[in-house]
């Protein structure tokens, strides 16, 4: 009797243990996804394992089968699309982050302010594609909104996304460039430079919506984590803007 | 049925793949006749092998590796500097010089092969009949391995023409600069504008398909040769 209840927690531990979420994710959340991973899995037995890439990629793949249980996007445009499409858990999109953008140098010296730009003491000003990153919608409308847009435009580069700008930037390539904050203000390891801070209203908020495609109870069990105060830190500890209403955004 | 910007984008691409195809065949094809023709084992397998390395690493990768060399505080890039130039990245001189190290073992295998296939006889007959080296050159190995050029220079034309990863790195996505039909495509498949990758990807596919049947046409011998 023992042996079988002994035999009995151990195949449901197991079956636990198995379990693993499939997560999709936009490349500027990769890192702060990982590190709410390792958190979550402190609580509970399910392995998350992320799969970093362009929210325009992850959507052509989602309506096209791709296996993901969670679809964390960089915008709010494709997961409305995949409910339109019914492509989701009914009524499961919501606003998982608030992403801030910076212009950032390597340089220490290079940036303290955006009128920087117009001294044009530099080859390329490396920015994502406004066509298909919202980091880069948000970097032209600064530009923009500073009038700087026509002086950039010959000094422009694009990454395909927001994580080849900051490549781009990082590798000196390019001197100065758009990127996300998330991705200078790494716990742990922060990126040296100068940065500079476009007032919030230079451009509009770059909203990150998520969406749960599977409804396992691991998936659901990783979203209400997400509320939790400790997320929350984690969070904001990347720089990101914690939404105030969680789940169930516009 | 293309908007400017696709059209700048497909006429870019052939300019880089014809630039890049001129370039390799004016390098690969001394060095494959010397490799072909060395006596010095050594030397020539470690050129063979490096030569080959540009295979290993997925394009992204090389083209990262390319970024970090050619980037301003790059080696390359620092040479250009001194040298007064731009350094070669975000523009098309970047993106010829990482398409040609890209394209670099296509050109040079074929060449090799077919060097290698002429042997040292109808040399050394030419040589008996009072031929020069560059008339040897000229009207004994350049006929006797036509096809073998020919070949090496189609593939070095369509690989560049299918080169996505390395540009991507390197190019910034400038449109007349660095914004060829491959990224072209991409950026639409991103934006789920669909309609016009398709048809960007299908001109693409046919003009490639129009100009290599064409160079394989005028290559075919009329009749079978004979037995």
């Amino acid at each position: 009797m023992k042996l079988r209840s002994s035999v009995l927690c151990l195949l449901i531990s197991l079956s636990i243990r198995g379990e693993v979420l499939q997560v999709a994710v936009a490349s500027n959340f990769v890192a702060t996804l990982e590190e709410l991973a390792v958190a979550f899995e402190k609580h509970s037995s399910v392995e998350v394992q992320c799969s970093p890439g362009s929210t325009g990629r992850h959507y052509a793949q989602i309506t096209h089968g791709a296996p993901y249980d969670l679809f964390f996007a960089a915008d709010v445009e494709r997961p409305r699309l995949l409910e339109e499409q019914g492509k989701i858990v009914k009524g499961s999109r919501f606003t998982y982050a608030i992403g801030k953008l910076v212009l950032w140098s390597p340089d220490p010296k290079r940036i303290s302010d955006v009128y920087d730009l117009s001294k044009t003491d530099f080859r390329h000003l490396a920015i994502a594609n406004p066509t298909l990153a919202p980091y880069g919608v948000a970097a032209k409308e600064v530009l923009e909104v500073f009038n700087l847009w026509d002086l950039m435009e010959s000094r422009i580069v694009l990454g395909s996304n927001i994580a080849q700008t900051a490549q781009f930037v990082q590798s000196g390539a390019a001197e100065i460039g758009f990127v996300a904050l998330s991705q200078i203000q790494r716990p742990g390891k922060e990126l040296p430079g100068s940065i500079w801070h476009p007032p919030p209203h230079s451009y509009a908020p770059i909203v990150q919506q998520a969406v749960l495609l599977n409804d396992t109870p691991a998936a659901r069990a990783f979203i209400s984590f997400l509320t939790t105060d400790e997320a929350e830190t984690i969070l904001s500890s990347f720089g990101y803007g914690v939404p105030n209403v969680i789940p169930g955004g516009s | 049925m293309l908007s400017p910007g696709d059209l700048e984008a497909l006429r870019l691409t052939f300019k880089l793949a014809g630039t890049v195809t001129l370039l390799l065949l004016f390098f690969c094809i001394p060095m494959a006749w010397w490799l072909a023709r060395t006596s010095r084992r050594g030397i020539r397998v470690i050129v063979e092998t490096v030569a080959t390395l540009p295979l290993v690493l997925p394009p992204t990768v090389l083209g990262f590796y390319l970024l970090l060399m050619m980037g301003p505080n790059g080696p390359l890039g620092q040479l250009f500097l001194r040298l007064g130039f731009d350094p070669p990245v975000f523009n098309f001189t970047g993106l010829v010089i990482g398409s040609f190290f890209y394209s670099f073992p296509f050109v040079l295998q074929p060449l090799q092969t077919s060097f290698k296939a002429v042997g040292t006889l109808p040399l050394e007959a030419a040589a008996t009949l009072g031929a020069g080296p560059i008339d040897r050159l000229l009207t004994v190995v350049f006929p006797l391995t036509r096809n073998g050029i020919l070949t090496a220079g189609v593939m070095g034309f369509a690989h560049t023409l299918g080169e996505f990863g390395v540009v991507l790195m390197l190019g910034g996505n400038i449109p007349g600069q660095t914004r060829v039909a491959s990224i072209a495509i991409f950026d639409h498949v991103e934006q789920l504008d669909y309609t016009n990758a398709h048809r960007l990807a299908g001109i693409l596919v046919l003009l490639s398909f129009l100009f290599l049947l064409t160079v394989h046409l005028l290559n075919s011998p009329r009749r079978r040769p004979s037995p």
